[in-house]
């Protein structure tokens, strides 16, 4: 082949849950342009390969669909490139429809849609080795025959799973099919198809009717579901300490050695250790217990259990103004608020959808736990409960918990206010058990740390150096008598905003924190730590780690009171951005701020108010 | 008899799908999915809270419905259970 030769451009295509992606990954080795397409919030993913015959390939990966009677965004996407209808897409030159040889009668259906099209087209027939496992045999040859159109068998989870199809991406030209009669019965033609080529010797796996039967109970069911919360948040706290330990110890070294370097300029010396470092080992930090979460929405997603989780709790979303369906971005939520709001393109009712983007920054990301984990340590004691829990893991719990019941709370309210009461579907497949591949997981969570590392990278150290320079600047009076941040601008700044925020206990450090706690929460505890560190009138209070400092300059009722804060804190420029963008309305925005923002005060208030008049 | 109304482990077959309204997006998803005359269909597990979601078995796939989706299956009456 030419290698000068155009690239062939192909699109995958198929059902949800057919395996598309990690053929789409198998076939790219898992290297992705991700944008969106023009003008709609639907998830744009391209990839490239180099055939053994070394043609050069774009491969496109289309939203998974149903049917070509669009019912969603993504939906019409989907049907637009495959008809080569899409104004901003060039019709593909082949299409690879991705099945799942364990789903044929539901699959099937699509690829005669498909068909209909008459454009050059190819079936991968995905998922042969469960197919072989569960004892269903397929008569490739004859479905080939019967189908009109060339068919591969694939299984993207192993290496090599796709040498069938790239062997016949070399191969000639494929010819569009005969489209056949417009009105022909799709599910007869589905159903003679079937008898003529598939034998399966029972319609379920014996396996998912086994775990279905304990997973979807009506009781262990739902105790399974609380157990497996409980125990991501034990995990998220327990298993990442060392690992935590270890990157803090990193990046403190690596911070002493640059430092020493530069002892002969000490205004450089301190922006690069009290501001740069500082800031980085704080937020690096915490990746650990990021990757943890991470990890286990990535093993529960691949598994098949998510959708099982939200059957389980449809009912009850349902009644509070949510849908079953939200339960998979408010759980991503957890990590952080950005990938969840952009996980409800998968609902499809718009009504559905805002909602859950409304509620979506309720949910405790991952970038709150910094500004817990610091309070958390310094004030509530590591005492064992009940001999097997640790009190400030049911600190932790009660945190996470007082997110999600507000969020429904909250839902609930939307859903008065809301004049329109037509229906709202669910339509929902719970797809065949499948044990996580541990290639889409070590993908998955590349992908979720550069996210996480590029986001938060460049926010904290544009704004450490900001903060730095707010409080280094201007310098104390030569006969002064107060730490030099008094004199400071951020000193000022925090002063004033100190009446507003004296009620509800914040002190003035607290209130400089929250300014670039706008950016990102995360940055909240380091901007703490930089306050506190350069505002210490000796070494050893410098030295001193932020925890010990703030335990002791604290009182219970503001640590409680911050943390109160935190479970509504509004303050995340990046979340309101993604709001404005998936909703597309600056108005989205503004309600979203102003009732987080009157939650948070009025959450604190109370907090503040009770425990001081307790303790 | 409509699907809403099939109990926990019951089986049927599907008679068609009635429309809620004119165009209804629904019901025409439904049928897409397999919820055409003939089709074999079991309810396979039903939701803790008000046995609603109920999971239907259909093809070799699992569907969950709320019960006013499944109130649009209508099924065959004289069906052997």
């Amino acid at each position: 082949m030419n290698a000068a030769a155009p690239a062939l451009h192909v699109a995958l295509v198929g059902n949800p849950n057919c395996g598309k992606t990690a053929l789409f990954n198998r076939l790219t080795g898992g290297r992705a342009k991700v944008a969106n397409y023009a003008g709609v919030t639907v998830e744009r993913k391209e990839g490239r390969l180099l055939t053994p015959a070394g043609r050069s390939v774009r491969v496109l990966d289309l939203p998974g669909a149903y049917s070509l009677a669009a019912a969603s965004p993504d939906e019409m996407i989907t049907r637009d490139i495959c008809a080569g209808r899409h104004a901003g897409e060039a019709p593909p030159d082949l299409i690879v429809c991705v099945l799942d040889a364990t789903n044929l009668r539901l699959h099937l259906r699509f690829v005669l849609e498909l068909k209909r099209l008459g454009r050059p087209m190819v079936v991968a027939l995905n998922m042969m080795d469960v197919a072989h496992k569960r004892g269903i045999s397929i008569d490739v040859d004859a479905l080939q025959a019967a189908l009109g159109l060339p068919i591969v068998t694939t299984v993207a989870v192993k290496q090599g799973g796709a040498a069938a199809l790239l062997a016949q991406l070399d191969a000639a030209v494929v010819q569009p099919p005969a489209p056949g009669t417009v009105d022909a019965d799709l599910h007869a033609q589905v159903r003679s198809l079937l008898a003529s080529a598939v034998t399966m010797p029972r319609a379920t796996s014996i396996v998912d009717d086994g775990i279905d039967a304990v997973v979807l109970h009506r009781v262990g069911g739902l105790a399974i579901l609380a157990a497996v919360m409980f125990l991501i948040f034990q995990a998220v706290f327990s298993w990442a300490a060392p690992l935590q330990d270890a990157v803090a110890a990193g990046v403190a070294a690596c911070g002493d050695w640059v430092g020493g370097l530069l002892t002969s300029m000490p205004l450089l010396q301190s922006l690069v250790t009290d501001g740069i470092f500082a800031g980085l080992g704080t937020v690096l930090e915490f990746l650990p217990q990021i990757l943890v979460l991470f990890l286990f929405i990535l093993v529960l997603e691949e598994s098949g259990y998510l959708p099982r989780a939200a059957f389980l709790l449809d009912t009850l979303m349902f009644r509070v103004g949510l849908t079953g369906r939200a339960f998979i971005p408010l759980l991503s939520s957890f990590a952080c608020a950005i990938p969840g709001i952009m996980a409800t393109r998968s609902i499809a009712d718009p009504r559905d959808r805002l909602t859950t983007i409304l509620v979506a920054p309720l949910m405790t990301c991952s970038a709150r736990l910094p500004v817990y984990t610091l309070l958390i340590a310094a004030f509530i004691p590591r005492r064992e409960v009940l001999g097997v829990f640790n009190l400030q893991g049911i600190v932790l719990f009660t945190l996470y918990f007082a997110g999600i019941v507000s969020a429904l709370m909250v839902a609930w309210v939307i859903k008065r206010l809301r004049r329109d009461r037509s229906e709202h579907t669910l339509l929902m497949e719970l797809p065949s058990y499948r044990v996580p591949d541990p290639r889409s997981i070590l993908l998955g969570l590349w992908e979720r740390t550069l996210i996480f590392l590029h986001r938060v990278g460049g926010i904290l150290l544009a704004l450490t150096v900001l903060l730095w320079f707010l409080s280094s600047f201007p310098a104390p009076p030569a006969d002064a008598t107060l730490p030099p941040i008094d004199y400071s601008l951020a000193g000022q700044i925090g002063r004033w905003m100190e009446p507003v925020f004296a009620p509800i206990g914040f002190n003035w450090q607290i209130c400089i924190a929250l300014i670039p706690g706008l950016a990102a929460r995360e940055v909240a505890v380091s901007s703490l730590a930089t306050v506190y560190a350069l505002s210490a009138t000796s070494e050893e209070a410098a030295a001193a780690a932020l925890g010990t400092t703030i335990a002791a300059q604290w009182s219970l009722a503001t640590a409680l009171s911050l943390l109160a804060w935190y479970v509504f804190a509004p303050q995340c420029i990046s979340t309101l951005a993604v709001i404005r963008r998936e909703t597309n309305s600056w108005r989205n925005v503004w309600i979203a701020t102003a009732y987080l923002f009157a939650l948070s005060y009025l959450a604190s208030l109370l907090v503040y108010q009770i425990t001081v008049a307790l303790t | 008899m409509r699907l809403s109304e099939l109990g926990k482990g019951h089986g049927a077959i599907v008679a068609h799908v009635e429309a809620a309204h004119p165009d209804d997006p629904v019901a025409r998803r439904l049928d897409e999915l397999g919820f055409v005359a003939g089709e074999p269909v079991r309810v396979v597990a039903l939701g803790p809270i008000g046995r609603d979601p109920i999971l239907v078995q259909i093809g070799f796939t699992r569907f969950a419905l709320r019960r006013p989706e499944a109130a649009r299956v209508v099924l065959v009456e004289d069906t052997p259970r």
